[in-house]
């Protein structure tokens, strides 16, 4: 516990003397709408406050919501689908790996033209980006069950249905929620993306609009909030992990 | 004469292999039986095949050939019949001490409360009151020994089969753990069929000693009776006839490991 509080210091004295040096730098270099200084953007952020907290947030969040458990559902329903068939494992795990190597940002225009300016076209793109994390990390998990604990259940007359349920899911538990936590932090990520390209709301949006118009300390506020999302969105999920994974001390 | 819990007839087993070639763990034509409350040791060289025994009558593997007898009758389906004691503990890191022994009631599909209340009152006998909360990661190499003991126990079979459960604790809680283990098996009044390659611990445990012999390509059984009385304690082993016994024992494993 000691040895985590240092580490915080340590980190979080680090981000004082950058933004320190930033202050400075930015008011010698004298030119906010290229670099605004921390205090600009602190300003501006309380100055939007209201528009920024009930238009553009909201916006924001629903997209990745919908689009994390979309990712969570699909990709826990895939993994186990695999983890039982190998012929499912054998169509889908290279397909899911493959995937990965298309760039969704480039496919994201398309989207726009699928499923126009609606908030379909970014949940597609937060599903798309977080659904790999959480199918792979579940999977892994569930493959990694120990073959001698389910043999044991056998020899005490378990089912299928006992052994996933009492062997399988526990074991994969720990894997899901690293998986879970990369797909958070990727999650603000799609939302932003998917928002550069096409939106009427949202903060990824607000803040591509404020650079057309030269304005830095606004560019960066949203981008501040975002970055509390997912940040916020991670201890939640730390959280949960240590409550469902107490044993794992 | 008494009821035979346990019979092999005539079985024969090999893993399912395209070309045959590999007669490793090959069983062929073994005959044994067990009676009831019997305390039968297994011993044999590594890879003789004690444990395709095991795995035979939990179940987990089907004979080639021949038939397997549960309590006189035929079985084919026989998971769930046995109580199964693995080498290694095997208990579940995520669940307590509680949670683990209760494991084979759920499965049995008693309701969890009920299994609970018949759990805790074993708890004292097993040496296990007070820990029922506790991981496995903090209990002793006895103590998960004594939860998994606990688990077989309650998986309600008369036949027990424990494979090599003493095998990785040090020597002064192995004897302990051993004495412990002839109380339990008098009063649960349990058939134990039980692996070692330690010849002491199978001749101060044992009625009657079943040797694998491993000739290839087949491998047979010669069975060994032990001329102790009970209540035993560790210093019979060092009479005469007990010191002759084991060197017979040990040369009959000795000469196959040559092989």
């Amino acid at each position: 516990m000691k040895k985590n509080l240092h580490s915080y210091v340590l980190s979080s004295s680090f981000v004082v003397v950058i933004l320190i040096v930033w202050e400075i730098g930015a008011r010698v270099y004298n030119r906010s709408f290229i670099l605004p200084t921390p205090t600009d953007i602190l300003w501006k952020l309380w100055e939007l406050r209201s528009v920024l907290l009930f238009v553009h947030l909201p916006a924001t969040v629903s997209v990745m919501a919908i689009g994390l458990i979309a990712s969570i559902i699909i990709g826990i329903a895939l993994a186990v689908w695999m983890n039982r068939s190998k012929v499912a494992e054998k169509t889908f795990y290279p397909i899911i790996i493959v995937s990965q190597t298309i760039p969704i940002i480039a496919l994201a225009p398309i989207f726009v033209v699928w499923f126009g300016y609606s908030i379909w076209s970014k949940v597609v793109v937060t599903f798309l980006i977080t659904f790999f994390p959480i199918t792979v990390s579940t999977f892994d998990g569930l493959r990694s069950s120990s073959k001698e604990l389910k043999e044991l259940l056998l020899t005490m007359g378990a089912s299928k249905k006992d052994i996933f349920f009492k062997l399988d899911v526990p074991t994969a538990l720990p894997s899901f929620f690293s998986g879970l936590k990369v797909a958070v932090t990727f999650s603000v990520i799609g939302a932003a993306i998917g928002e550069w390209l096409g939106a009427q709301a949202g903060l990824g949006y607000f803040s591509r609009r404020m650079m057309t118009q030269f304005d830095g300390a606004s560019v960066f506020a949203p981008i501040v909030l975002l970055s509390l999302v997912g940040i916020l969105l991670f201890l939640l999920v730390s959280g949960l992990e240590k409550i469902c994974l107490k044993w794992r001390r | 004469m008494s009821k035979q819990v346990l019979q092999f007839k005539d079985v024969t087993f090999h893993y399912p292999s395209e070309d045959n070639t590999s007669l490793d763990s090959i069983l062929e034509g073994i005959d044994f039986s067990v009676e009831d409350g019997e305390f039968v040791s297994i011993i044999g060289a590594s890879g003789s095949g004690k444990s395709t025994i095991f795995r035979l009558v939990t179940g987990l593997e089907q004979p080639v050939n021949g038939d397997i007898l549960l309590n006189g009758k035929k079985m084919t389906d026989r998971l769930g019949k046995v109580g199964y004691m693995p080498q290694q503990d095997l208990l579940m890191p995520w669940r307590t001490v509680m949670d683990n022994a209760v494991l084979p009631l759920e499965i049995k599909g008693m309701k969890r409360e009920e299994a609970k209340s018949h759990v805790r009152k074993l708890l004292d006998d097993f040496g296990l009151k007070g820990v029922e909360n506790a991981l496995p990661s903090e209990l002793s190499g006895g103590m998960k020994q004594r939860v998994s003991f606990l688990r077989t126990i309650l998986s309600g079979s008369n036949i027990l089969l424990l494979d090599e459960p003493f095998s990785a604790l040090d020597a002064i809680t192995r004897l302990t753990m051993q004495e412990w283990l002839l109380d339990q098996w008098k009063k649960w009044k349990k058939t134990i069929l039980f692996i070692t390659h330690d010849v002491d611990e199978a001749l101060f445990l044992s009625d009657r000693i079943f040797v694998i012999i491993k000739q290839k390509p087949n491998t047979s059984i010669q069975e060994v009776k032990i001329p102790l009385d009970r209540p035993r304690s560790v210093r019979d082993l060092s009479q005469m006839d007990m010191v002759e016994l084991k060197e017979q024992l040990i040369e009959k494993l000795r000469s196959r490991v040559e092989v």
